[in-house]
């Protein structure tokens, strides 16, 4: 095999899928900027390196935008959370109404499961419900 | 300035005005529309050798429509980045024209959206990392940059429904128009949310259509049928893919497609007598208004205010009555430059511009992810 030996193993997208299955919500951190990176990918979107290294996510971020998607059978929320790393996420955040879900406001993930595992929040705690 | 500056011109354009058409592909509608956009110049299928084309629901369009039209293209281009791709088209037409890669180019799309049953045509394009949020694809995503516009600059429902209002009141003097008849403030404020903060009234229409274009060297152009309408300069961007990945939800890449397509062509907004802008919802009215620079960030909805893009207003903007109120066949882009084009041939009937010497055509593809502008004049505009 004459493949380069820095992109051996599982893909980014195969890693984050098997960590989160695993009950780990993990990211992207560029070790030559420093930038944090989501969704996987193979290169630093800021600085292009393809020296990426995974981190254990803190969990905290800040909603940076949201909506609520109206359908027939109810109305669910949709946001964009800021992680404290820096990446943006699309997610849900849960355990409030949709209506209360503002920008800014502070929240912490955690793994949903159903129907596969992904990352929704919560309202952080100290945040009014 | 570009050395392309005026070196290509739009000399045919072909828009089917089908906006219901049950019993139609999208690639009859393209058809058509090709025909003409080729009878409008006084050319015919035997002088195409340069092929452009982009449809949702076909992976490889420029085959189908080169088989169908009964055309040898010696170049080609299927760019897909969504409702821009024709303004992407268009800026590698007139390359390839100056170069010599194609003498007369064809651009060309068409959609059955409205009578294949109302959706968007989901393109083979799955998203993983949304697909568990259930957002509803595309309004969702513009719904996050309309919360994060609000948020920043104090942008209102009432200035959205401005912008509705406008494109309705300009399609009131568009015979052609989809959705005519009256319109109030109360009505579009009082629409149905679907995801929030747009109601449906924010949503363009979903129709069918097919559109083209024929562009050719302005040497050629001079001795055709139909006034040309030169391209003075192009610009094109992409930014991203998903929606939480823009880099600024309030900054679209029209900011460096508007710049490149200005400087290309040596003119600035001021100096812009018709603007057309890709309605997708009313915010991006507002956005690209921003973005290419015909008021400042975070303004476009205090400009809009009191009628300033309506008929009458200080800047016309989507004479046709836009993708809110003319038509909005899956991906609307090249329906802008149509109606630049006929703005600038002095074509529009009640609804022209007087003066009409240089158009602006703004189209917006995927969710605020590729952006396209073209800035077209006349003979006077040169």
């Amino acid at each position: 095999m004459s493949a380069d030996p820095r992109f051996d193993g599982p893909g980014p997208d195969d890693i984050f899928a098997t960590a989160l299955s695993q009950g780990r919500f993990v990211i992207q951190r560029c070790r030559a900027c420093a930038a944090s990176r989501f969704p996987p990918a193979l290169v630093c979107a800021v600085c292009g390196s393809a020296d990426l290294d995974w981190v254990e996510a803190s969990g905290l971020g800040q909603v940076y935008a949201t909506t609520i998607v109206r359908e027939r059978d109810g109305a669910y929320n949709v946001a964009i959370v800021a992680l404290e790393e820096g990446a943006r996420m699309m997610t849900r955040v849960d355990g409030v109404v949709p209506a209360d879900v503002r920008i800014g406001l502070k929240v912490r993930a955690r793994i949903a499961t159903d129907p596969t595992p992904h990352v929704v929040f919560a309202p952080a705690e100290g945040e009014s419900r | 300035m570009s050395p392309l500056r005026g070196r290509a011109a739009i000399v045919g354009v072909g828009n089917t005005r089908r906006w219901n058409a049950p019993g139609r592909t999208p690639f009859d509608q393209a058809q058509e529309a090709a025909l003409l956009a080729l009878e409008d110049c006084g050319l015919g299928l035997k002088d195409v050798d340069g092929l452009f084309c982009a449809i949702s629901s076909s992976g490889l369009p420029v085959l189908n429509m080169a088989e169908k039209l009964g055309v040898r293209p010696r170049h080609a281009d299927g760019t897909m980045v969504g409702g821009a791709s024709f303004l992407f088209h268009l800026q590698t037409a007139v390359s390839a024209l100056v170069h010599e890669l194609c003498d007369v180019a064809l651009i060309v799309y068409g959609s059955n959206q409205l009578s294949a049953g109302g959706r968007l045509v989901s393109m083979p394009d799955p998203q993983p990392y949304e697909a568990p949020y259930r957002p509803r694809y595309p309004i969702s995503s513009y719904a996050l940059a309309t919360s994060r516009h609000m948020h920043d600059y104090g942008t209102t429902r009432e200035h959205l429904a401005e912008v509705a209002l406008a494109a309705r009141a300009w399609a009131n003097l568009n015979p052609d128009a989809f959705a005519r008849g009256p319109l109030t403030r109360a009505e579009v404020l009082a629409s149905r949310m679907i995801s929030d903060p747009l109601t449906k009234a924010d949503c363009c229409l979903v129709t069918d259509g097919g559109a083209a274009l024929v562009v050719t060297r302005a040497e050629r152009a001079k001795d055709l049928k139909a006034k040309p309408a030169y391209v003075l300069g192009t610009g094109a961007a992409v930014s991203h893919r998903q929606i939480a990945a823009m880099p600024d939800l309030t900054t679209t890449a029209a900011a460096e497609s508007g710049r490149r397509a200005y400087e290309a062509a040596g003119v600035g907004p001021a100096e812009i007598d018709h603007v057309m802008v890709y309605d997708a919802f009313t915010i991006t009215t507002l956005i690209f208004l921003e973005d290419l620079g015909f008021c400042p960030k975070g303004e476009g909805g205090r400009f809009v205010a009191g009628g300033a893009i309506a008929p009458g207003g200080s800047l016309p903007v989507n004479t046709n009555g836009g993708g809110l109120s003319c038509n909005h066949p899956g991906m609307y882009g090249l329906f802008t430059v149509i109606e630049a084009v006929e703005q600038l041939r002095g074509a529009c009937g009640e609804r022209q511009v007087a003066g009409c010497a240089t158009a602006l055509a703004h189209a917006n593809g995927g969710v605020l992810s590729s952006q396209a502008t073209a800035i077209l004049g006349n003979a006077a505009a040169l």
